[in-house]
């Protein structure tokens, strides 16, 4: 018995000790993280249009597999106006108890080369704690080792459960239209 | 012992695939290290009812504030229940820095001139590394400009007519639906008539419970722990409810008192709760940004 245990623990030795690596190994060899970037949406309202801009985003993408996902801290996002933040944060996105909004997806079409290609994303988008599939079309720039995305697409409000402000912003649209930007360094 | 083996395989294989596959989510909270968030909008307004709270105007925001409070409602028909009575302050307050905040006012009763500094030393931090509370100073001074005060005393000097006050405010947001506050205060008035006195310290306790979104419901009580005998005044105890439409917020309540500034309603409330002594009362308020 005592044999028996510690073969198990030297094979754990040696499984752990040869296997992780490898893995590890080769999965960080095709990867890109994106330390730069940005997130913005924006909205056309009668009163006044809203746009906000989020540089804390992101993203780690696999060039092999085409596994990309991305994370936005939603108090991140910056108004023109102090109010129209935590107004965003406290009544709209309810910030507090879904603090960020990810992406996780593959790029299909993409494949390693130099110059701009266009890519659709296809995958599982979260927003006020609602997941949804969502597939919208993007593109991907290459030069030498260095990698950009960039896409732009709507966001129907009321398919994450996000309120439309009555008030002082009214008519803010159903949709409002997000603009993602990634600069990605090998990792 | 191969059956071991063979699970152990199986197991570090899953494991590994799962790993390398699925969790580029995960990898990415990972690597973004330990997060410490600031735990913001502890209160809707700046002030719980007529105290101040924990929460800070912006950079460069400017707030006008109205404050108002009727007569007692305990004064009859003919007074209309109180409405035919009240007291106002204006203010103007304004962000220096997310941490510093300034503002001024003036009160119709006792015609006062009032102005204070409030300062944000520690926030509350949620995240990895948390901190549990936010700590925050006012500093406010008070000139009683009374004409009446100098009556048949022709020497009588400016500063006999001013009032210092200093408050610690702790604050916690316990979740998104509470926060309690508490605030030792100190008030310093230069002159007052014996048998009262020039230092009075007092406890408050405060609160909020959100409703919903745009509505919450407020309390604060403050305790003074050093009144002396044959002073005839009362701890003041507010209820209101604040209600947010865009940019304002309308808080409005009952309380024992009818000032709106702290040497006031905390060192000098007049009302007696327990006589039915209660004004009804607003305050609205409008954030400009700069």
């Amino acid at each position: 018995m005592k044999k028996t245990l510690l073969t198990t623990a030297m094979t754990l030795l040696l499984a752990t000790g040869f296997i992780l690596p490898v893995t590890i190994g080769t999965a960080q060899a095709q990867r890109y993280a994106a330390s730069e970037g940005y997130i913005t949406f924006y909205s056309e309202a009668t009163v006044e249009d809203i746009e906000a801009k989020n540089e804390k985003i992101q993203s780690i993408f696999d060039t092999e597999s085409g596994k990309i996902a991305y994370i936005v801290p939603i108090r991140e996002f910056m108004f023109d106006k102090n109010l129209m933040r935590k107004h965003f944060n406290e009544n709209y996105m309810h910030t507090e108890k879904y603090p960020e909004a990810t992406f996780t997806g593959t790029l299909e079409g993409f494949t390693w080369k130099e110059g701009t290609q266009e890519v659709t994303a296809k995958g599982k988008l979260t927003i006020h704690g609602i997941t949804k599939e969502v597939e919208h079309t993007g593109t991907v720039t290459i030069e030498g080792n260095k990698m950009s995305m960039h896409a732009e697409f709507p966001v129907v409000l009321e398919e994450y459960e996000v309120e439309r402000p009555k008030l002082l912003w009214k008519n803010i649209a159903e949709e409002v239209l997000v603009t993602v930007h990634l600069n990605y360094a090998k990792q | 012992m191969r059956k071991q083996v063979l699970l152990l395989f199986i197991l570090l294989g899953l494991s590994t695939s799962l790993h390398a596959q699925d969790d580029l989510l995960g990898d990415l909270r990972a690597s973004s290290g330990p997060t410490s968030e600031p735990v913001e909008n502890t209160f809707k307004s700046t002030r719980i009812v007529t105290g101040h709270n924990a929460e800070m105007r912006g950079k460069r925001v400017l707030e006008f504030i109205i404050m108002h409070r009727f007569g007692r409602l305990n004064s009859g028909a003919y007074e209309l229940f109180g409405l035919d009575n009240s007291n106002i302050r204006f203010g103007l307050e304004y962000g220096l820095s997310n941490r510093i905040n300034i503002g001024v006012g003036r009160s119709s009763f006792e015609k006062t001139f009032d102005g204070f500094a409030k300062v944000q030393w520690l926030q509350q931090k949620s995240g990895d590394e948390t901190f549990p509370f936010s700590l925050t100073t006012l500093h406010s001074i008070a000139v009683n400009t009374l004409e009446e005060l100098a009556f048949n005393r022709p020497d009588f000097p400016f500063s006999a007519r001013l009032t210092y006050t200093n408050q610690l405010l702790i604050a916690r947001k316990f979740s998104d639906g509470l926060s309690l506050q508490l605030m030792p205060t100190w008030i310093h008035r230069n002159e007052v008539t014996a048998p009262d006195i020039n230092n009075v310290y007092s406890m408050g306790i405060g609160g909020r419970i959100k409703v919903s979104d745009r509505v919450a419901l407020n309390g604060e009580y403050y305790y003074q722990t050093n009144r002396p005998d044959g002073v005839d005044t009362f701890n003041p105890l507010s209820i209101g409810v604040d209600i947010e439409t865009g940019g304002h917020v309308f808080q409005l309540h009952v309380t024992n008192s009818r000032t709106m500034i702290e040497k006031g309603f905390i060192a000098e409330t007049d009302g007696d709760l327990g006589n039915g002594d209660i004004h009804f009362g607003f305050n609205i308020s409008r954030v400009f940004d700069l």
